[in-house]
């Protein structure tokens, strides 16, 4: 059953397999967030497929315009990409080959026992998922998950500029305390 | 018309890059990565889903996960420059005391 | 979805790239002799009549270039890097409408590209990917002042995107709807910039900054950092990146002018909807002019005031401007 749908999902179901991969394995953090950013864009384009053109395009813009970017930026200010790649420690390689096996077999089990019953979805029509209709129950049925996101986020923006104040701030109570003692 | 398996599969496949990157990697920022892959592969399950069931709030989940998910980066790339500040370095096998 | 619907999106398209390369060349001529003109000056008048040829022979002059590649620089990302920088800059225009609807061989062909419900939001993603190209070339030239360029740019536009996003917000609130050619319609009565002045400014600036144009041309101030981002990049590939640059100009025009200038819309333009592309162009002459006019008459600010004039005036002015626009909407539509 190899319909146009499905080979579009495939080519991009494997470039999104190998961009995971891709930043698993990439030694240079640079590298490995830009397999990331590959990795939501095409993410972005499979919501596309299932009829989430809003959730799509904001995707692309906080994960792969706004995530993304901080993290590249956090790397190239700390050049982090040059750290020196050691050895895992022995324990957590058996964890994480435990999980991945676990994981595999799940996957293996599921592929096999559902394979008689396949359920396939449907593109929807198009006004689901436009914004109008995201805006309405964001802002009528979820209306208080949405205001509290909103407080996370300002409680975020106020954590963060917290920690990164550095020596601006010290500083200037430092001359306070220096211009005290001369009087 | 793509089996609703399919979008599972890749899903899972994702969700085990990340929990093998979490635990495999020692950079702190790609093992921060390698979480965000793990919520996408948590995302791309809700919106599946919303489309398999045409249930809207599958989508609207995406978008909470996400606005969590850029309130949770912005505090912990500020928390990761801080440890850099002080260690010179973000090996998360050398994050193991308390001060300084 | 037939053949002759396919055929037509695919000549829209290699339209419209031609069209953005082509104004591209052009629009660097226009500075050139408009900044001439500012500073009592002629302009570059050799090749052909009045210089008109200057571009082509600027093109060739860069094609000929030796191309360098710094030998510490990570040749991947340096190769990938101008190209992320121009699709970006090529794309955002896809979704602003050039007119209504003409009939040419016996066909109403649609005067735009693409009309999606999120043309707005698809706007706003295109500008947030425009980052990486700069960080990138700055990173992987692997050079101290192109890193600070590509770094001083990276926290320049995350900044400034806020406030850009804000102030797109209003045209949307006032329209209510994300699609462009809705929003140029309900532009009929009263175009947006005059009943949201402050929106347009903020839009105005904010897309200076987002575009590294002066007077926020930090990343490549040439004084403290040689030429920015892209110190080590020549021949083609620099072109690129000048590319890119004036690309985001027309864009930054085409899309202002769209959002709070009525866009297409002008005198006549029901009748005649031939003229539509016409006024769309004559705007975006004036907006670019602007542009010029301010690279010609402000000096660049420093870089701590420019943070802060982004963090602490505009984007709270921003803000208020969304919330004080939408109290009114609410109190005026009921």
């Amino acid at each position: 059953m190899l319909t146009t749908g499905t080979i579009i999902f495939g080519v991009f179901a494997l470039v999104v397999i190998a961009s995971a991969l891709g930043m698993l394995l990439s030694r240079n953090a640079i590298y490995a967030a830009l397999f990331l950013v590959l990795n939501f864009a095409t993410v972005a384009v499979l919501y596309l497929i299932l009829g989430a053109p809003f959730i799509a395009l904001v995707q692309i813009t906080v994960y792969a315009g706004s995530i993304m970017v901080l993290f590249l930026f956090v790397i190239m200010l700390l050049g982090a990409e040059k750290l020196p790649a050691g050895e895992p420690l022995g324990h957590h390689r058996w964890i994480a080959l435990l999980f991945g096996l676990v994981f595999l077999a799940e996957l293996a089990l599921f592929l096999v026992y559902r394979a008689g019953m396949r359920a396939a979805v449907n593109t929807p029509p198009l006004e689901f998922g436009s914004p109008a209709a995201v805006g309405m129950s964001l802002f009528q049925k979820y209306a208080l998950p949405f205001e509290i996101t909103g407080f996370i986020l300002v409680v975020a923006t106020v954590g963060a500029i917290l920690l990164t104040r550095g020596e601006g701030f010290k500083g200037r109570k430092r001359t306070l305390e220096i211009q005290s003692q001369d009087k | 018309m793509i089996p609703i398996e399919y979008f599972v599969g890749l899903s899972i496949i994702m969700f085990v890059s990340g929990i093998t990157g979490v635990l495999l990697r020692r950079n702190a920022l790609v093992v921060f990565m390698s979480l965000e892959l793990m919520f996408n592969a948590a995302n791309l399950l809700f919106v599946t889903f919303a489309a398999y069931y045409q249930l809207l709030a599958g989508q609207l989940f995406v978008f909470f996960v996400m606005t969590v998910a850029a309130a949770e980066v912005a505090v912990g790339l500020a928390l990761m420059v801080e440890i850099f500040k002080t260690k010179k370095s973000i090996d998360i096998d050398q994050m193991n005391s308390m001060k300084g | 979805m037939d053949g002759a619907m396919i055929l037509e999106w695919v000549i829209k398209s290699i339209f419209l790239i031609l069209v953005m390369t082509g104004g591209f060349a052009y629009v660097t001529l226009y500075e050139r002799k408009v900044l001439a003109r500012i500073q009592v000056r002629i302009g570059p008048n050799r090749a052909g009549p009045f210089g008109v040829l200057q571009p082509v022979a600027d093109g060739i002059k860069l094609i000929f270039k030796e191309e360098l590649v710094p030998a510490k620089a990570d040749k991947l990302i340096f190769t990938l890097a101008p190209v992320l920088t121009v699709i970006p800059a090529l794309i955002i225009t896809a979704v602003v409408p050039w007119g209504t609807e003409v009939t040419l061989f016996g066909r109403t062909i649609k005067l735009y590209l693409a009309d999606i419900n999120i043309a707005v939001l698809y706007l706003m993603a295109v500008t947030s990917i425009s980052i990486y190209g700069i960080a990138l070339a700055g990173w992987s030239s692997n050079n101290k002042y192109a890193t600070l360029g590509g770094l001083r740019a990276t926290a320049q536009m995350i900044s400034y995107e806020l406030a850009l996003g804000f102030a797109m917000i209003v045209p949307v609130m006032m329209a209510g709807s994300m699609s462009l050619v809705d929003i140029v319609e309900s532009q009929k009565p009263v175009w947006f910039v005059f009943v949201q002045p402050l929106a347009f400014l903020i839009y105005f600036i904010a897309a200076l900054a987002e575009i590294n144009r002066s007077p926020f041309d930090m990343p490549e101030a040439e004084q403290e950092l040689t030429a920015g981002y892209h110190t080590e990049y020549s021949g083609m590939k620099f072109a690129l990146f000048f590319m890119a640059e004036y690309i985001k100009m027309i864009a930054i025009s085409m899309i202002g002018s769209s959002l709070f200038l009525g866009g297409y819309r002008g005198p006549f333009v029901d009748q005649l909807p031939a003229l539509g592309p016409l006024y769309l162009f004559i705007k975006v002459a004036i907006v670019l002019f602007v542009i010029i006019w301010i690279r010609a008459t402000l000096p660049r600010i420093r870089y701590d005031r420019l943070m802060q004039f982004g963090w602490k005036v505009l984007f709270p002015l921003a803000l208020l401007n969304v919330f004080v626009t939408g109290v009114v909407l609410i109190l005026v539509g009921g």
